[in-house]
C-alpha cells in the first residue's frame, strides 16, 4: 500500500495509500474480538477498538467512525501519525504469533471514507466562555470537546494557519494538509472561533486571557533545542522546526514561486532519531539532497515510529548510528562538515535505551552543506514568561494535576506543554481530560 | 473595517515606503522597540518590521523594498488588505521612568524605529536627543516626526547633501566627548552601522542598546532562525530581543547569518521579474 520509493521521493504526496474497502474489511475480519481487549488498554484515549473493527468487518463504516469519535475527534490524523506499534497494535494478541491487526490503517480508512466529517451536535449553550491557546492537536481537541459540551470557545493561534505541528511540522507526504484542514473545519463547524495571528502574551494580553471563564493552554513544545557545540550558528545549520516550517508552512520546496527560501544541500546531515528527524531527512531527500541521518545510539533505540524508519531507509537515507556530533566545520561563512565521534554502545539504562560512551580519538568529519538538528523541543517560553505565577516543573513543562489543572485555578493545560514533547494522541488525550474537567468546574 | 487593511501608503524615497495599517490587536498592545510580521499574500515571506508608531487601531511601518515580498508590499495601495499582520512581537525597549538623558541614533531605514522610541522616552519624562542619518538627502526619513519629538535633533548625510556631513556616529562622538551626562543610547540601523556606532559609547561605559534584525520565520521563538550570540550565549532575537546590549553582541555572527540567503534573494527577484504575472498569485 506504499507508493514505490523511487517514485515518492520526487514529490510531497502521501506515501502510504491506505486500505481499499476490500482490504479493510478483510483485515477487520481477522480480529478475534478478545473478551478482555488489550488494544483498548494500549490506546492512550481508550477507543473501543474491537467495536469499531467489528463494524468495519460488517461493512458499517459510518458506525465505525462514530464509535471512534466518542473518544477521538481526529481519527484521520491519529490513524496516520500514532505510534501504533507501541500502543494498540503492540499489545494485540494476534501479534504474538503473526501480524497484529492494522488498527491504525483501519482507523484511517473509516475516517477517510466519511465524506463530510460529521460533528456531534453541541449541547445547550452553557453561557460560559473558554479561551484555548494554540491550535495544534491539544488545542483542537480541547476546543472540540468544550464546544460539544456547550461552551463558547475562542482559539488563539500565533501563526497564520491553524493546526500547529500538524501544519508546520509533519510533512504532507505523511499527513496531507487537506486532511488536517478538514479536521480543523469540522472543529469550526462546532462553533469554535479560531483567531490566527493572535499571540497570547503579546497581541492578547494575559489579563484579557484570564477574563475568560476558563483557559486551556495547548502551546506545545515549540522551542527547538540546539546541541550547544562549536560552529552552530554557521549559515546552513537549521533546527528541524525551521527547516520543516519553511517547507510545510511557507512552501519553500516551491521556491522561487513561493518567496521563502530553504537551502537545498548537496549533502545534508540530519541529527536525531525521532519522528521529526525522519521527517526532516525525507523532506531534504525530496528536494534532491543526499541525506545522512546521524544518531548517537542504535537503530533499535530510535524513538521514531517503525514505519518512519522503514520509509526513510527505503527512500535511500543513509543511517549513521552510534555517532555523535562534536563540532560544525565552516568554510566561506557556511557549514561544510560535521565533526563527529563514534559512541560505544553499552547495556540499556533504566529507560530501556542503550547507554553510550564517547570513544576517545574516534573523531572524523562528515561532509555537509546543510545540517538539520532534530534533537528535541521544549515548551515555548513566550507565554510562560508572561505568566510567572504559572508553576512549572524541572524540565520547564507546566505543572498540572491529574485532570490538567495548573497552579492558576481557572487555567488548564494539556499536550506537550504539560507532558513534555510526546505524541499527537497523548496531546489529544490530556486535552480531552482537561476539557471535561473544565466543563465540570464551569457547571459547579 | 476589515483587519489588516492598508489605510495609507506612500513612498518616502525611491526604495523606502511608509504605511499605516488597520491592525487593532497590534496597535492596542504595541510598545516602543517591538516589531510586527507582515505576510502580504499566501506565497510571500513573513517580513519582520519594527513598529514605527500607533494611532488608535492603526500601526505605522516603514520598509525598504529590497526583496520580492517587500517589493510586492511596496506596490500595494490604501484600501488593499494584507493577508496577515501579527504582533506586537519581541520585548519592549527598557525605557527608564524619567530624569535620564537618552540618545536615539537611527541610520537608513532604521530611522523608522526611532519615533515610537523617542515618543515613549519623552513621555516617560526623559531628555531625548535624536541623531538620524542617511546616505543622502533623498533617503532621509521621519525628520519631521523626530524634530517634533526630540529635545535636540542632529541630522547627518554621508555625502553632505543635507545636515552634517558624515555618519551618525559623528554627533554621537561629539556628545560623548563633550562630557554631558548620557544615561542610555539606542542605535538602530544596518548591522555594520550598529557595530561601528556602538564602539563610540564603549569607552564611556554608556548603556547602549541595538535592535537586531536577523532573518526570521515565525517570530515567536519556534524556529531559531534568528539566533544571535550575545555575551557568548545563544539568544533568539524574536523573543529574547530584538534589543540587546550593543557591547556584547557578536556582530560577525549576526552579519554572516543575515547574508545567508543573498543568492536566493537575487534568484527570486530575477524569477519574479521574468514571471510578472505570478505576482497575482491566487494562493490566499
Amino acid at each position: 500500500m506504499d507508493r514505490a520509493a523511487e517514485e515518492r521521493i520526487r514529490d510531497f504526496s502521501e506515501v502510504d495509500l491506505g486500505f481499499t474497502a476490500e482490504e479493510a474489511v478483510a483485515e477487520a475480519q481477522r480480529c478475534i474480538q478478545c473478551k478482555k481487549p488489550k488494544c483498548v488498554e494500549g490506546c492512550p484515549v481508550g477507543i473501543d477498538i474491537p467495536a469499531f473493527v467489528k463494524a468495519i468487518a460488517e461493512e458499517d463504516f459510518k458506525k465505525a467512525v462514530t464509535i471512534i469519535k466518542q473518544d477521538n475527534m481526529l481519527p484521520a490524523i491519529c490513524g496516520r501519525v500514532c505510534p501504533q506499534e507501541t500502543q494498540c497494535q503492540g499489545v494485540c494478541i494476534l501479534g504474538k504469533k503473526g501480524n497484529p491487526i492494522s488498527i491504525g490503517h483501519l482507523e484511517r480508512f473509516v475516517a477517510d471514507v466519511e465524506e463530510k466529517r460529521e460533528c456531534p451536535i453541541p449541547a445547550e449553550p452553557s453561557g460560559k466562555k473558554v479561551a484555548v491557546v494554540g491550535s495544534g492537536p491539544a488545542g483542537l481537541s480541547a476546543a472540540a470537546e468544550l464546544a460539544r459540551l456547550g461552551h463558547a470557545v475562542t482559539v488563539f493561534e500565533s501563526l497564520h494557519e491553524a493546526g500547529g505541528v500538524l501544519m508546520y511540522g509533519i510533512p504532507a507526504f505523511r499527513l496531507p494538509k487537506d486532511i488536517v484542514q478538514a479536521e480543523i473545519d469540522a472543529v469550526k463547524r462546532l462553533g469554535v472561533e479560531i483567531k490566527t495571528n493572535h499571540v497570547v502574551g503579546r497581541s492578547v494580553p494575559v489579563e484579557e486571557l484570564l477574563s475568560y471563564d476558563a483557559v486551556f493552554l495547548g502551546t506545545g513544545a515549540g522551542l527547538p533545542y540546539f546541541m550547544g557545540i562549536e560552529g552552530e550558528n554557521l549559515p546552513g545549520i537549521y533546527s528541524a522546526n525551521e527547516f520543516l516550517t519553511r517547507v510545510n508552512l511557507m512552501g519553500a520546496q516551491n521556491f522561487p514561486i513561493f518567496d521563502t527560501p530553504v537551502k537545498r544541500g548537496k549533502k545534508v546531515v540530519v541529527i536525531g532519531g525521532g519522528n521529526v528527524a525522519m521527517d526532516a531527512a525525507r523532506v531534504a531527500k525530496r528536494m534532491g539532497s543526499d541525506v545522512t541521518l546521524m544518531y548517537r545510539r542504535t537503530e533499535a533505540d530510535m524513538p521514531a515510529r517503525l514505519d518512519e524508519v522503514r520509509h526513510a531507509k527505503e527512500e535511500g537515507i543513509t543511517f549513521m548510528t552510534a555517532t555523535n556530533p562534536v563540532r560544525f566545520v565552516g568554510e566561506n561563512n557556511a557549514v561544510c562538515g560535521v565533526e563527529a565521534v563514534k559512541m560505544e554502545i553499552g547495556e540499556p539504562g533504566e529507560d530501556g535505551r542503550s547507554s553510550i560512551k564517547e570513544i576517545e580519538g574516534s573523531n572524523f568529519v562528515v561532509e555537509a552543506d546543510v545540517v538539520v538538528e532534530a534533537i528535541g523541543q521544549g515548551p515555548n517560553p513566550l507565554l510562560l514568561r508572561m505568566m510567572p505565577d504559572l508553576a512549572r516543573n524541572r524540565n520547564g513543562s507546566v505543572t498540572v494535576n491529574e485532570v490538567g489543572q495548573t497552579s492558576i485555578a481557572k487555567v488548564y493545560a494539556g499536550g506537550d506543554v504539560a507532558t513534555g514533547a510526546a505524541t499527537v494522541i497523548l496531546a489529544m488525550g490530556t486535552a480531552k481530560d482537561a476539557a471535561r474537567a473544565i466543563d465540570a468546574k464551569l457547571r459547579e | 473595517m476589515e483587519e489588516y487593511t492598508i489605510i495609507q501608503a506612500q513612498a518616502l524615497s525611491d526604495a523606502v515606503f511608509e504605511m499605516w495599517i488597520h491592525a487593532p490587536q497590534v496597535a492596542r498592545n504595541a510598545k516602543a522597540g517591538q516589531f510586527c510580521i507582515i505576510h502580504p499574500d499566501g506565497a510571500g515571506e513573513r517580513v519582520p518590521l519594527t513598529i514605527s508608531g500607533t494611532e488608535g487601531d492603526n500601526i505605522r511601518i516603514a520598509f525598504m523594498a529590497i526583496g520580492t515580498t517587500t517589493k510586492l508590499l511596496s506596490t500595494l495601495k490604501a484600501g488593499d488588505v494584507l493577508r496577515d499582520v501579527v504582533g506586537p512581537l519581541g520585548c519592549p525597549s527598557e525605557i527608564a521612568e524619567g530624569n535620564e538623558t537618552v540618545v536615539i541614533v537611527g541610520g537608513g531605514v532604521g530611522v523608522a524605529c526611532t519615533p515610537i522610541l523617542a515618543e515613549a522616552a519623552k513621555k516617560a519624562g526623559n531628555y531625548v536627543i535624536g541623531i538620524i542619518g542617511a546616505r543622502t538627502k533623498d533617503l532621509l526619513i521621519f525628520e519631521d516626526d523626530m524634530k517634533e519629538l526630540c529635545d535636540e535633533l542632529y541630522v547627518t548625510t554621508d555625502d553632505g547633501s543635507y545636515g552634517i556631513k558624515g555618519f551618525a556616529s559623528g554627533p554621537l562622538k561629539d556628545l560623548c566627548e563633550s562630557g554631558r551626562k548620557i544615561d542610555k543610547v539606542w542605535i538602530i540601523g544596518p548591522g555594520m552601522m550598529m557595530k561601528v556606532t556602538s564602539e563610540v559609547t564603549r569607552p564611556y561605559n554608556i548603556k547602549t542598546f541595538v535592535s537586531l534584525n536577523p532573518v526570521m520565520v515565525d517570530g515567536t521563538g519556534m524556529c531559531g532562525s534568528c539566533r544571535v550570540t550575545v555575551g557568548g550565549e545563544m539568544k533568539f532575537a524574536c523573543v529574547d530581543g530584538p534589543e540587546f546590549d550593543a557591547h556584547i553582541v557578536d556582530w560577525d555572527d549576526l552579519m554572516a547569518r543575515q547574508r545567508m540567503y543573498m543568492a536566493e534573494e537575487k534568484q527570486s527577484l530575477e524569477y519574479h521579474e521574468e514571471h510578472h504575472e505570478c505576482r497575482c498569485r491566487k494562493v490566499n
